[in-house]
């Protein structure tokens, strides 16, 4: 289970200080689908990368079943069993897709066993096993890498930042599929931060994440009518006055 | 002893015994052992300097093995070898110098390599350099290669130096005939207080030849590097070079990329990037289990392939 108490985070513009996440907190059960919206802006990848260990709030504590992880590194985290996969895929000169996938498994595992997690997000893997994970790979390509690498994981809890972000539709389908099949055969959490309706729709906890708050949280059921009401319009305050 | 030569041998060759087919294993100054076949002729210089070696016209899918190792500190040599490959071969050449260096007197090699390539023809030509031991002596290296190519003959050259050299100076010459293709790769690894200049000039002389000179290299701690390379286009022709580095600690890189055309159909391209490991590099490799070292250490790893 982990939880975030009170988490704040903030950065300085023009000697500014801008609150990018303001003393939220939030408790997220094991064996959870969870699926963190909200408007462009709001803090939602800032929160991802907080648990990840990326960036590290100004304030509040992050618990990980019990334990005070705030001041862990994100190697520590990543061992303890905290998976993220990145908004924006990194791209290494002469690292392969096998050896990101065998770094990622921790230990030696054959080609055919690295190529299954490929074929799961729709890559032939005998094109892609051998390529290096570099500026050649497109982004679609290294999106699904990145996916597939993070389910190599197979961790107590995995954080996806916009994983449908530059995937294609065809790739999307095969990817919802993805993301039912780990959620029925789940063995830990799952966090997804997503504005696609068919993600929302399989999340068993929606929380919505605005101007670095969340705004409401719930099940899909309680949730998903008050996003289409919020959004109705074109969202410029402007325009209705037209 | 034996072991110091395995060792070096394996580093430099990837020799785990006498090869097959044509060699010439030279340590501390004398050939120890050497081998013709039928198409691949070893001929040492009268003069005692060095070795011809004659590759019959069409020979094909053979290699040559001349690893060079040294072991006895101090210990100082200028050694000319010449290939000469006749129209239609297809060979591997795999050369490359050893130095375990236990005493306080620098050893220094110095390689001058002539490649004299026939129409047609094919050459791989891998040159490894490695060092060892625990002396205080330097470990110099200064090989030098001068390459000419006739009408659509094929070379490509793959350099490999990580560990253990003090102090190289490279210079590759090349001249290119129509058709003609040249292919580099360097990679290079310097750390602690090491040294190494590479230079490459490139005459473009034919119609439709072409070169692709390719540095990747690493420089940690306060070693010093240089890379020159000038690709002179005097017909139509192709060439591009690349040279990108990965600058560590308190180290110094320099890289001179220059192209001169003397032809209007002259296409030549430069890149030079130089830095240091990206962030998030790091940071994706430890979101999987990594520590910063062991990233680190990855991403070099990687980059060198």
């Amino acid at each position: 289970m982990l939880e975030l108490r009170n988490i704040s985070f903030d950065v300085a513009d023009n000697k500014k200080k801008v609150g990018i996440l303001k003393n939220v907190s939030l408790t997220l059960e094991d064996n959870k689908f969870i699926v963190v919206t909200g408007p462009n802006g709001g803090g939602k990848s800032t929160l991802a990368k907080i648990i990840a260990g990326i960036e590290k709030p100004t304030a509040g504590q992050i618990l990980w079943n019990g334990e005070d992880i705030t001041q862990r590194s994100v190697t520590e985290r990543a061992n303890l069993g905290i998976s993220y996969a990145f908004q924006q895929p990194v791209r290494f000169k002469g690292i392969t897709v096998y050896d990101l996938i065998q770094l990622a498994t921790g230990r030696q595992i054959s080609r055919e066993e690295a190529c299954q997690y490929l074929s799961e997000v729709g890559l032939c893997a005998r094109d892609y096993i051998k390529r290096e994970v570099n500026a050649s790979l497109s982004g679609g390509e290294l999106k699904r890498i990145e996916i597939a690498t993070v389910m190599a994981r197979n961790t107590k809890m995995t954080i996806f930042d916009e994983p449908e972000a530059g995937i294609d539709l065809w790739s999307f389908q095969k990817l919802i599929g993805v993301f039912e099949k780990m959620h029925e055969s789940v063995h830990g959490s799952i966090l997804i931060i997503s504005h696609q309706e068919r993600i929302l729709n399989i999340a068993d906890e929606i929380i919505m994440i605005a101007d670095g708050q969340v705004v409401s949280k719930g099940t899909k059921e309680q949730i998903l009518p008050e996003i289409f009401k919020a959004t109705k319009g074109c969202g410029c305050k402007y325009y209705n006055q037209e | 002893m034996d072991q110091i030569r395995l060792h070096l041998l394996e580093e430099v060759a990837g020799l785990h015994e006498i090869p097959a087919g044509a060699y010439n294993i030279r340590e501390n100054g004398k050939s120890i052992g050497r081998s013709s076949t039928d198409e691949i002729e070893i001929v040492p210089k009268e003069d005692g300097t060095g070795l011809d070696i004659f590759i019959k016209p069409g020979t094909k899918k053979k290699s040559v093995h001349i690893p060079v190792i040294i072991s006895q500190s101090g210990l100082t040599e200028v050694v000319y070898n010449d290939f000469h490959i006749g129209e239609d071969a297809d060979v591997t050449i795999i050369a490359g110098c050893g130095i375990h260096n236990g005493g306080d007197a620098a050893s220094r090699h110095d390689g001058i390599h002539r490649f004299f390539i026939e129409k047609n023809a094919r050459v791989k030509y891998v040159e490894k350099h490695y060092g060892s031991g625990d002396g205080n002596g330097e470990r110099i290296m200064n090989p030098e290669t001068e390459i000419e190519m006739a009408e659509n003959s094929y070379m490509e050259m793959e350099t490999v130096q990580i560990k253990g050299v003090d102090s190289t100076i490279r210079k590759t010459n090349a001249s290119l005939e129509a058709g003609a293709k040249l292919v580099v790769m360097e990679r290079l690894m310097t750390h602690g207080k090491q040294r190494a200049e590479s230079y490459f000039d490139v005459e473009l002389n034919g119609e439709d030849c072409g070169a692709n000179i390719v540095s990747r290299s690493v420089a940690k701690n306060t070693s010093y590097q240089k890379f020159v390379s000038c690709l002179v286009g005097n017909a139509k022709c192709n060439g591009h070079t690349e040279c990108d580095a990965i600058i560590m600690d308190h180290a110094n890189i320099s890289a001179v990329p220059q192209l001169e055309a003397n032809h209007v159909e002259a296409a030549l391209i430069h890149e030079a990037a130089i830095g240091k490991i990206a962030g998030e590099q790091i940071t994706k490799l430890m979101t999987l289990g990594l520590t910063e070292a062991e990233a680190e250490e990855k991403i070099v790893d990687g980059f060198l392939r």
